[in-house]
């Protein structure tokens, strides 16, 4: 199997506070991973900093046997790494269509052509293919910024989807999504193909133990266990650090069924 | 009437020359938020660098596009050397800008000396042109107003319809997920930046062909483009229009009519302005 990303004694510290603290993590080629954790353990970080969003203080980072800790974000975009934000980042005064097309051409290599897009430009039409796939068709002409929340997080990941990614960071995806939409949310995760690797932060159970390979837990910025979903739902560790926030009764019943 | 008629079209060119001014400031502020206080050097840059141009080529045309595009690189160098590794810290930037400013008024002043200079405009742009009632206008203060739309359809242009128009529209809305999608953001703020500081270098041309060049109007044309831009709304490209519009108007009316009052008028419509709306005409919280 093939590490898609290896990280090694990553440490972020912001001043006085160390908010992710001598993460290790491996995790192979289409693996989809889910990372859990309390509010402020550091899991946004470590996310930001696989992105490239932030360069962390010590510790290496791999994608694919390259080292991508000194790479900008916009490099890592390019060469695979894609991600969506915990809250909504869509291009409010895009329309729907030129956010799908703008995801599309970032990765390209001729994206800075001052060019008129013709009709017949390829990324045009599929960047409306897109908009199809995740039932937008109707509102590629809306500006984004227009959506509903829900339909904001369809077109951020079919945005970080767009660029065919080898790894998708995705920061709560179900986060503001109404109880009716976030099955189909899970559905639409595991509908994702295995070429594609994922690290997914979620609270909502629901919709991250079906996705979920493996688990990794954090707190305070260390990571203080890793397992399979059901060890982890079993493990008193993570119970008493994490599920104990939101009933623990809850979660052992839907993990179960 | 006659006087009415007179300051109303004062007035109109000059908001035309105001807005080819202050449309590269308001660019560079709506894609970057940058506040640069060493726009009006930009300006006269452009103008001696093209008043060199002039005088060596004889030819207005290239002086034009000499002083458009020697601010243009000026600019971009500006943005990449100083200007990048403070984004997102407005103080610093403003801080950093005013700095450059004032050294670069004295190296012109060095380089250039205390006098005025004007340019020769091409003969179809020179004299005067007959019109009813005031009798005749220079020519080439007509010309301001069609060289103001062509600035505001090339933007605009260039804007919606291009593809790095895209990129500078989604910079508007986020530089973070801009960078999440492969874009280079430097890159396009650097680009943005020279973009601004052309348009800039083309109104001092523009400017020392209609008025003069001289020392002091940098800071003269920094205050014009900073007040039609505030009260335009900032980043707004049709705000500066409008605002530029506005302030041509109140100040060569003003003058006309009020002449020791006149100078506070800009100032009374911008207070007027923020105090119903504080994000300028058109503009929209950052």
């Amino acid at each position: 199997m093939t590490v898609a990303l290896q990280a090694v004694k990553l440490t972020k510290a912001f001043g006085a506070l160390v908010a992710v603290r001598d993460v290790s993590l491996e995790i192979d080629e289409g693996e989809r991973r889910v990372i859990l954790g309390t509010n402020g353990a550091g899991k946004t970080t470590l996310l930001n900093l696989i992105a490239g969003d932030i360069t962390s203080t010590s510790g290496t980072i791999r994608f694919f046997g390259e080292h991508i800790g000194g790479l900008s974000s916009y490099r890592r975009a390019r060469i695979g790494v894609s991600r969506t934000y915990q809250k909504s980042h869509v291009l409010s005064g895009l329309t729907v269509l030129d956010n799908l097309y703008l995801a599309l051409r970032g990765v390209q290599p001729n994206r800075f052509s001052v060019m008129w897009p013709g009709s017949n430009d390829i990324h045009k039409a599929r960047a409306r293919e897109l908009a199809a796939e995740m039932g937008l068709s109707i509102k590629v002409d809306v500006s984004a910024g227009e959506l509903s929340h829900g339909e904001q997080r369809q077109l951020e990941i079919a945005m970080a989807l767009a660029g065919s990614p080898r790894l998708l960071l995705l920061d709560e995806p179900a986060a503001g999504l109404s109880p009716a939409e976030r099955p189909l949310l899970t559905a639409m995760l595991l509908a994702l193909p295995r070429s594609v690797t994922m690290i997914l932060i979620e609270h909502d159970m629901d919709v991250a133990l079906p996705v979920a390979d493996r688990v990794t837990v954090m707190d305070e910025g260390a990571v203080v266990f890793e397992g399979s979903p059901q060890e982890t739902a079993s493990s008193p560790l993570v119970q008493s650090l994490y599920l104990g926030n939101i009933g623990r009764d809850d979660v052992v019943a839907d993990t179960s069924s | 009437m006659k006087l009415l008629l007179l300051a109303t079209l004062n007035g109109v060119t000059l908001a035309a020359l105001y807005f080819i001014a202050a449309s590269g400031f308001t660019i560079i502020f709506g894609m970057m938020r940058v506040v640069n206080m060493a726009h009006g050097s930009l300006y006269l840059v452009g103008a001696y660098l093209g008043h060199d141009v002039a005088s060596s080529s004889g030819n207005w045309f290239l002086a034009l596009a000499g002083g458009a595009i020697g601010a243009a690189l000026i600019g971009a160098l500006t943005h990449a050397l100083f200007l990048d590794r403070y984004q997102g810290q407005d103080l610093r930037q403003a801080l950093v800008t005013i700095g450059l400013s004032i050294i670069a008024a004295d190296l012109m002043l060095a380089g250039y000396g205390g006098l005025s200079y004007q340019f020769d405009v091409p003969s179809f742009l020179y004299g005067s042109t007959p019109m009813p009632i005031i009798g005749g206008y220079p020519t080439f203060r007509l010309a301001l107003i069609g060289f103001a739309f062509a600035v505001y359809a090339v933007l605009w242009l260039v804007v919606q319809r291009t593809r790095f128009g895209i990129m500078i529209r989604a910079g508007v809305d986020d530089r973070v997920m801009l960078s999440a999608l492969g874009v280079n953001v430097p890159l396009v703020s650097t680009l943005v930046f020279a973009l601004g500081a052309c348009l800039v270098g083309l109104a001092g041309v523009i400017g020392g062909s209609a008025l003069s060049i001289a020392p002091g109007e940098d800071g003269r044309y920094l205050l014009s483009s900073l007040v039609v831009v505030i009260v335009g709304g900032m980043g707004s490209l049709g705000g500066a229009a409008i605002g530029a519009l506005l302030i041509g108007l109140a100040e060569q009316i003003g003058l006309a009519y009020f002449p020791t009052y006149s100078i506070i008028v800009s100032f009374v419509i911008m207070v007027a302005v923020l105090a119903v709306r504080p994000y300028g005409l058109l503009g929209r919280p950052a």
